[in-house]
């Protein structure tokens, strides 16, 4: 029996479209939909079939019965790990109060099932692992636009000229942007690169910049300064669509290019050359908001920063420029329904754990919360215990910095509930493991993907599980009824969802069966760049003197502070990713594993002879948190204050034994120190000492 | 030489290793062999800009194959048709005589199988009228897959696009960026 089946890939959160084949109930090739990516897929898409047939993965329901992290586990089944688990909540509830259980997820798209399962237990603790990775981008966005970045997108393929500072585009791989950019370059479309060592994306670049780490933001009031100088800005769009413009010509006017490359390292005439070459091609040209680069404590301002170049340069909502997303209905259809907006769910009364909309985080986004103040907040007791933690497909303990940290606040919970595909981290220190179907095994929720062109994709089943594992959406169901709130989840099937999410859009379930996915429109939806642009803020301008800072007491535009530099023999620690690993979950993929099974410790050629290490030897890399054991990786290409590892590696759960104990951790050796206005971790706040090991 | 030709466009691959995984799905081997690689040479700094070389390993299917002629059992084959040299699994007795003879370290050991395996240009996707599977899911399509004479074409091609693009001068100076030659590093300022 051979089939052909369209789906979303789920190897990493990009959710490429992907189609299917399956042979006598096999999975035996999936493939980039052909319909969107000419058929293309990335490592960790071809890499599914090794995760389904992995027996490494969380196989069955699990009861812990040794200590916590001890790894003597009960195999259970699924009517007594729920009935268990939902015994324990219910104590915790009865102990400490609904908001004393915390739910963290990777935003996925069943995100509107665990939010009214939260809301209908009386927690206001939902969070996403969004701040970890871009907290302060969201937050710039919406004190300067009223979107979220994530309600913004580029278009890649009609840019001329793209900057990214440390967006290290061609290794983060994202299928349509690649192709995209890949297709204007070969148009004449031009790179510049900055980052604190040289990337695959810096080897592509036309230009690159070997940044001293943490000073992009000199960098760019320096490139304002020229801009506005010289005039270069486009006026049209500026006269119309910016608020504060004065007041930021008066802020930039001492940082001149000159002062800038005492900061940076970087000459001043090529900054200047940067502003002039950019602003010929305006506005089709980008400066990149996400998501590296450097991720210190005042990053609210560096993001913003970014996006006042583009509003200077007339980019936002421009052909070639940045894109507001346009949603179903300005596409003209109904909204899309989430289970979340149902008639008679409860608002929870009590404060956020995080301090999200209260006084500690008052302009954070508290769809998505600041999930690493979750072991500060336990640890604290602060604003009230928190005695219960579910993670869904997310790894607090080796995604939220500070390894040590993040268990000893583990160690306060009375209950910790894990549901994953992977053995990760925190399922293994987890007292319930409750296993998810792999990708290919379920259907999920649609998704509705809004953009210039918004279009709604179904992910669907391609094989029946392979072991004793079930879909998120009937797990959530299930648990909800063991806790008596299972009238929240009035559905039995994954299509009763579908039908529910569309049921105002007037779209068959049928239509999906051609390509996998419905456009709502056929051309892009662009604005009018002179009167319809609609922004969210209540000027309805971009602000530069934003009102939702200001209101809360920061200021819009904040004096520079130098980063200081590494003492002797120390190096800020910075991070990153490859085209292979997707954060930390695939670091145990037999395929995936096999290319990349390790990290490196990037270190620059003259510091690294002055402390004796060589290329390819060990060291021992420690901070104030924890410590670990790598080899060296000596290159000229890294800034001599900067050390760079990649983000996942220095696994301590034995089951998982092809990355167990490989390389070093970066978790394990950064502190958890946060960006408290715009809501993202310092990743890059940690120094750290290196010496051979 | 095999009649086909498998072009790599090196100043569009990404180095993601993304085919070398295509290549081990559709084989469905194990851990272990790795019939495409792709090996990267770099970063270092040319012409003021850091640069990275990938260089694509397949198999040749050489003119005249060192494998097929160390072979003693004529498991490895040259397919009179069309030149693509391959293992017939079934005549093969894992003496690896192959991955001895061949100059490049092509034949691969299968530990499941306990014989040779190799790149044989997915001739089972071939005879369907598909690309091989590296060359169908590459990510930048930077892999091209055919006859020789539509391989020089498609080259040809691609730069003289690039010259409409942006100029014959500019073409023949890329990179054009004035060179970001990394300063000595700004003096150390007092630590934290
Ligand atoms: S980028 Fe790769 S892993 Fe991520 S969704 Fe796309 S194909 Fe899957
Ligand atoms: S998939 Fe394509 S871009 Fe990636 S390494 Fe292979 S040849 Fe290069
Ligand atoms: S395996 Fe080696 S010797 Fe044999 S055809 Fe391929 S490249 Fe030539």
């Amino acid at each position: 029996m051979h089939k052909e089946v369209y789906s979303i890939c789920f190897m990493c959160t990009v959710r490429c479209p992907i189609k299917v084949t399956v042979e006598d109930g096999a999975v035996r090739w999936i493939e980039g939909n052909p319909h969107q990516l000419k058929g293309a897929l990335c490592a960790k898409g071809s890499a599914g079939t090794a995760l389904l047939n992995d027996s490494e993965r969380l196989r069955y329901p699990m009861i812990r019965v040794g200590a916590r992290g001890e790894g003597r586990w009960k195999r259970v089944s699924w009517e007594e790990a729920l009935a268990y688990s939902a015994e324990k909540l219910q104590e915790v509830i009865s102990k400490h109060g609904p908001e004393s259980v915390v739910f963290g997820e990777r935003q996925n798209l069943n995100t509107h099932l665990s939010k009214t399962f939260m809301r209908a237990l009386g927690s206001p603790n939902h969070y996403t692992h969004d701040a970890l990775c871009k907290g302060s981008v969201n937050t710039a966005f919406r004190t300067l636009t009223g979107y979220t970045d994530a309600q913004v997108t580029i278009d890649y393929a009609n840019c001329k000229h793209i900057v990214l500072y440390g967006r290290n585009i061609f290794e983060s791989l994202e299928l349509k942007p690649i192709q995209a950019l890949m297709d204007a370059m070969e148009k004449g479309s031009r790179i510049t690169y900055i980052d604190t060592r040289a990337t695959i994306t810096a080897s592509k670049a036309h230009r690159f910049w070997l940044i001293r780490p943490g000073t992009d933001l000199a960098l760019n009031y320096a490139l304002m300064n020229v801009i506005l100088r010289e005039n270069l800005y486009d006026e049209t769009y500026v006269n119309r669509w910016v608020s504060g413009l004065n007041e930021l010509r008066g802020f930039v006017e001492a940082m001149t290019p000159e002062w800038a490359e005492e900061e940076t390292g970087i000459p001043a005439e090529e900054i200047v050359a940067l502003a002039r070459e950019i602003s010929r091609d305006k506005p089709q040209v980008v400066f990149h908001y996400g998501y590296r680069g450097a991720n210190h404590t005042n990053e609210i301002y560096f993001r913003r920063s970014i996006i006042m170049l583009n509003a200077l340069m007339g980019s936002i909502e421009s052909k070639g420029g940045l894109i507001i997303k346009k949603t179903a209905k300005d596409a003209g259809y109904g909204a899309f329904a989430k289970l979340v907006d149902q008639e008679g769910l409860p608002k929870p009364k009590a404060p956020r754990f995080d301090g999200v909309g209260g006084d500690l985080l008052p302009i954070c986004d508290p769809a998505h919360g600041v999930g690493q103040q979750l072991p500060l907040a336990i640890l604290k007791e602060q604003p009230y215990p928190i005695k219960a933690a579910i993670s869904y497909r997310f790894d607090p303990l080796l995604s939220i910095p500070d390894y040590n940290q993040n268990k000893r606040a583990f160690d306060k919970l009375d209950f910790i509930l894990t549901i994953d595909v992977n053995f990760s981290e925190t399922a293994w220190y987890s007292d319930v493991v409750l296993p998810e179907s792999m990708y290919l095994e379920r259907s999920d929720s649609l998704q509705m993907a809004d953009g210039p062109r918004p279009t709604i994709y179904m992910r669907r089943q391609c094989v029946p599980p392979r072991y004793d594992t079930k879909p998120y959406w009937e797990i959530i169901k299930l648990l909800a009824e063991n806790l008596g709130v299972g009238k929240f989840f009035p559905y039995n099937t994954i299509e009763d969802i579908w039908n529910y999410q569309l049921k105002d859009m007037g779209i068959p379930l049928e239509k999906f069966e051609a390509k996998g996915f419905v456009a709502l429109s056929d051309k892009p939806i662009i604005w009018d760049r002179k009167d319809g642009i609609k922004f969210k803020t209540p000027s309805g301008k971009i602000e530069f003197i934003s009102s939702l800072m200001e209101e809360k007491g920061f200021a819009s535009l904040e004096p520079y502070q130098s980063p200081s530099a590494p003492p002797e023999g120390m190096f800020r620690l910075t991070v990153g990713r490859n085209a292979v690993h997707t954060h930390v979950s695939t670091q145990n993929n037999p395929y995936l594993n096999e290319l990349v099974p390790t990290n490196v410790l990037w270190i620059n050629t003259v510091e690294a002879a002055k402390l004796g290490i060589s290329d390819g030897q060990y060291v021992e890399v420690s901070s104030d948190q924890g410590w670990g054991r790598i080899k060296a990786f000596v290159t000229d290409l890294i800034h001599p204050e900067a050390v760079f590892m990649l983000h996942g590696f220095g696994r301590q759960v034995p089951v998982t034994t092809r990355c167990y104990n490989k390389g070093a951790s970066d978790t394990a050796l950064q502190k958890n120190i946060t960006d408290m206005v715009g809501g993202s971790p310092g990743l890059h706040d940690t120094f750290v000492r290196v010496r051979p090991a | 030489m095999s009649e086909y030709y498998l072009f790599h466009d090196s100043s569009k691959c990404i180095g993601c290793l993304s085919c070398e995984v295509h290549c081990k799905e559709n084989k469905r081997l194990p851990v272990g062999p790795r019939l495409c690689r792709v090996m990267t040479v770099g970063p270092k700094m040319v012409g003021g800009l850091p640069k990275v070389d990938f260089i694509f390993m397949p198999c040749f299917h050489c003119e005249r194959p060192w494998c097929v002629a160390a072979c003693p059992t004529g498991a490895m084959q040259k397919r009179a048709e069309d030149g693509i040299v391959f293992v017939n699994e079934e005549l093969c007795v894992g003496c690896k005589a192959c991955m001895r003879a061949c100059p490049w370290g092509v034949p691969q050991w299968n530990p499941e199988t306990g014989k040779a395996v190799k790149c044989d240009y997915c001739k089972d996707r071939v005879d369907k009228g598909l690309e091989p599977a590296c060359v169908a899911k590459c990510v930048t399509k930077c892999l091209h897959f055919g006859r020789p004479e539509q391989m020089v074409d498609s080259r040809r091609e691609r730069h003289a696009k690039a010259m409409a693009a942006v100029g014959w001068e500019v073409t023949l100076r890329q990179p054009t960026a004035p060179a970001s030659k990394p300063r000595k590093p700004p003096v150390r300022k007092q630590a934290e």
